[in-house]
């Protein structure tokens, strides 16, 4: 007899709990969903950018979600240099096809990707960009051929919506 | 807090506890002997926790996306309604909460005023409630300043103001508060800092309130002492823990309607109109729960008067258990005091109507009238009462509700066990 | 028990009463149906839709919006356009950008992600273009206004011959429902001012309770989530309580037993 009064008794606290659980989840959720990016940012997620000035042998930079974006309209020597690299020589193996789609055009988030600071255009062993912070030398597929930094520059989610504007983001 | 004798189960438990000790103070407020005969007016001070947790975590996530400039805090207070994931209901339960966070208090302390709670030896306890309920009005009055809405500035320059009445010093005072020749920018943003830090005090404060407490026990609606421990107490866990949850979500309820169903009606239309330091507002109100210190404020014709009749009205409160004579502690045996207690209910809540009315005429001379009685209540009836009045005699236990009557279990029954 | 809920319902019962006192005009305004008060109350898309032309084609010459954004036009709970449509409508319009590497402000077309364009740069441009009264910005009027959408609602139609022996000065005109009766703003809306795009006669009545409905949305672009929240919240909150009710009942119970 005490066994079935102790079951109910268990049965209605359990049930207490396990319904105040789901309400303490409830109650915490938008607590840490505030912290998410908020609406006006997410609409800042992508942003088009116009490169009809943009001549062969030209880089411009953009911001994007608040990091530079390096834009280059590759001369044919550079595009020839970034094909014939073998990937074995490479710390972080990335063919160049795969990088840029279309080869005379390379998208890529302009951070070193060893601590975060901003290389410089037209510079290091490579003919691609150094990284002053540490000395990290990238090629002219943006890849990491020297120095500290673990992995290629990145190239984001990026397309052509019509001639003269990329899309990115 | 008593000596408790506790021993943690787990050897870890007792190594830590040795060095801190946390487990014993655990168990300690776990089998608090609390008087099983408290009614409902006694879960407001659970209530009131869960309302001062809920405005700090809410105003802790609220303060991660609100600008505190003034070119900017109106927007940024719209930002968080329309961007922020979930920041209306953020916003809405902050704002809500504040009334409610009052509410709760009034009840609190118009339990207090019932029951005798303020008397000896629970006289600190009061004080430092007292303390914290300046400190409320405090935070609460820089909190409304916050969204920078026509009443934030306005009220805020109606109130910094009254400083200059002090004489010789109130108008540099005044300057010093603004930090600069009128409410602007600068005032906001010590405004933001200070309602940020005011909380913490309170908290703090609390942790003092239930100290003091636990030192000669709560009160109970009969407010005779208890001799602990005794059959008269149960043990604070489970049985006041489920019934201060059962009050709590009752109170919550009406909170969700306030938050989801009529989140400004407790407000002021005028606070959605950004701020314009060259337009007044035709009527210049503070929230509800200021009203009746308004009301006080205004009746008195003269400026430095007016203030110092508002704050001794808070004041005199602290005054209380020296005030009131009467060795009885709870209005149930205190038939004539009962009387008046429930005059100076309907006293306050007059008081709050006229506080919201424009200060002429009919209102004027109806706030003036309540406020003279505020004052009379306290000064003079409470200390002639306790003297002169035939108060009904108290029961020997709370298990015992007639004096020399044999015990009767269904008044031990967790309803109020009042005399009618 | 019975007292805290005697005590609480007169306490809310003087808080409504008191707000409803300090906001009353002595005028009783226009009713109509609102579908998005109740409980359960949501907003017609159609009527935010023709709202948003009544404001974009008539008030919005002179009544900015600053804290919409065009993205908010194809988001759930208002008009609910697609996003193409939304998309379409920011283009129409031009924003100031910049500065370029010229160090040059220029325009473009609006997007998405762009806030409502203003009609004025400032609000002492828009005081100066409209007799030194500022038509006010219209994102959260409706709950800067003491009677809400009624009041906004009667207003629209408010326009009425002043009384005989009312003297209006140049530029201010009588209208039966504003504060003070007078209003610099003359009346904005005549039977068929614009053509709706859904075919809808756009009598000075549906204008008004389109447009009002249009601005109670732009206040409260949260308003259906709320309710919605709401009646799940308090649902939860009932059968929560009903439990830990039962759970109290069952603990005090070991103290009969004691005695």
């Amino acid at each position: 007899m005490a066994e079935k009064k102790t079951n109910r008794r268990d049965f209605l606290f359990t049930a207490t709990y396990a319904v105040g659980a789901v309400g303490v989840g409830a109650v915490v959720w938008p607590m840490i969903d505030q912290m998410n990016p908020d609406a006006s940012v997410k609409a800042l997620a992508s942003t088009e950018v116009d490169v009809s000035s943009v001549t062969p042998g030209k880089t411009i930079t953009v911001l994007w979600r608040g990091k530079p974006v390096f834009i280059r309209r590759r001369t044919q020597e550079e595009i020839t240099e970034a094909k014939s690299v073998k990937l074995e020589d490479l710390k972080d193996p990335q063919k160049d096809e795969d990088r840029a789609k279309d080869p005379e055009w390379l998208v890529m988030l302009g951070v070193c990707t060893h601590l975060g600071c901003v290389p410089l255009d037209q510079k290091g062993d490579y003919n691609g960009w150094f990284c002053p912070c540490h000395g990290s030398h990238y090629d002219t597929s943006g890849r990491i051929r020297k120095g500290p930094a673990p992995t290629n520059m990145e190239v984001p989610k990026y397309e052509f919506v019509n001639a003269n504007t990329i899309k990115i983001g | 807090m008593s000596d408790h004798e506790y021993t943690p189960k787990s050897k870890f438990g007792k190594w830590f506890n040795d060095r801190l000790p946390l487990l014993s103070l655990a168990s300690h407020l776990t089998d608090y002997p609390t008087p099983k005969n408290l009614n409902y007016w006694w879960t407001f001070g659970g209530i009131l926790t869960f309302c001062l947790i809920t405005q700090i975590v809410t105003g802790l996530t609220l303060a991660m996306h609100y600008i505190a400039h003034a070119d900017m805090a109106f927007e940024s207070v719209e930002h968080i309604m329309r961007d922020v994931n979930y920041g209306w209901l953020i916003r809405y339960i902050h704002a809500n909460g504040a009334s409610m966070f009052f509410l709760a208090v009034y009840i609190h302390i118009f339990r207090s005023l019932f029951y005798g709670s303020y008397k000896s030896p629970r006289e600190i306890i009061w004080i430092i409630g007292i303390i914290i309920y300046l400190l409320m009005m405090a935070a609460a009055f820089m909190g409304y300043v916050l969204p920078w809405g026509q009443m934030s500035f306005w009220g805020a320059t109606v109130i910094t103001n009254l400083f200059s009445a002090i004489p010789l010093v109130g108008e540099g005072i005044v300057t010093w508060l603004w930090g600069g020749y009128s409410v602007d920018n600068p005032t906001l943003t010590r405004f933001f800092t200070l309602h940020y830090l005011i909380p913490f005090l309170i908290l703090g404060l609390v942790v003092l309130h239930i100290w003091a407490l636990h030192v000669p026990g709560n009160n109970n609606p009969v407010g005779i002492d208890i001799k602990k421990p005794s059959k008269d107490t149960v043990p604070f866990h489970p049985y006041i823990v489920i019934k201060d949850g059962f009050a709590l979500l009752m109170f919550m309820i009406v909170f969700a309607f306030f938050v989801f169903y009529a989140p400004n009606i407790l407000g002021h239309a005028d606070n959605y109109i950004e701020a314009n330091p060259l337009v007044t507002p035709a009527h210049i109100v503070p929230e509800w729960y200021l009203l009746p210190f308004y009301a006080i404020l205004r009746s008195v014709p003269d400026k430095l008067l007016g203030v110092i009749a508002m704050l001794s009205a808070i004041l005199i409160l602290a005054a209380l258990p020296w005030l009131d004579t009467s060795k009885i502690r709870s209005a149930v045996f205190r038939p004539l005091y009962k009387q008046f207690y429930w005059i100076l209910v309907a006293d306050v809540l007059i008081l709050g109507y006229v506080g919201a009315m424009p200060a002429e005429g009919l209102y004027l001379l109806i706030a003036r009238v309540a406020t003279a009685y505020y004052f009379l209540h306290f000064l003079v009836i409470l200390p002639v009462l306790g003297l002169k009045e035939k108060t009904i005699p108290l029961p020997l236990s709370i298990t015992e509700p007639v004096m020399g009557g044999s015990p009767n279990i269904a008044m031990a029954k967790k309803k109020e066990s009042k005399i009618e | 028990m019975k007292n805290i809920l005697k005590l609480i319902s007169i306490i809310i019962l003087f808080c409504v009463t008191s707000a409803n006192v300090i906001s009353a005009e002595k005028v009783e305004y226009l009713k109509t149906d609102w579908t998005f008060k109740g409980l359960f109350g949501k907003f017609d898309r159609a009527s935010l839709q023709r709202g948003y032309q009544v404001y974009t084609e008539v008030c919005a010459a002179c009544h900015s919006m600053k804290y919409l954004s065009y993205r908010n036009l194809s988001e759930k709970g208002g008009p609910e356009f697609s996003v193409a449509q939304a998309k379409a409508i920011a283009a129409s319009f031009e924003v100031i950008d910049g500065p370029n590497s010229d160090g040059e402000m220029f325009n473009r077309p609006g997007k998405l992600s762009d806030k409502f364009v203003m009609p004025y740069e400032n609000v002492k441009a828009a005081e100066a273009a409209n007799g030194g009264a500022y038509p006010p910005d219209m994102s959260v009027l409706v709950k800067a206004r003491g009677g809400g959408v009624d009041y906004i609602y009667s207003l629209l139609q408010g326009y009425e011959e002043a009384p005989s022996g009312m003297i209006l000065d140049e530029g201010v005109h009588y209208n039966k429902y504003m504060y003070g009766n007078k209003i610099k703003m003359s009346a904005p809306l005549s039977d068929g001012i614009i053509e709706y795009s859904d075919g809808t006669n756009a009598s000075v009545e549906q204008m008004s309770k389109d447009v009002t409905t249009f601005l109670m949305w732009a206040a409260e672009p949260s308003l259906e989530a709320r309710h919605q929240m709401g009646f799940k919240a308090i649902v939860y909150l009932i059968i929560l309580t009903i439990l830990v009710y039962f759970s109290m009942k069952k603990i005090w119970s070991r103290i009969e037993t004691e005695v």
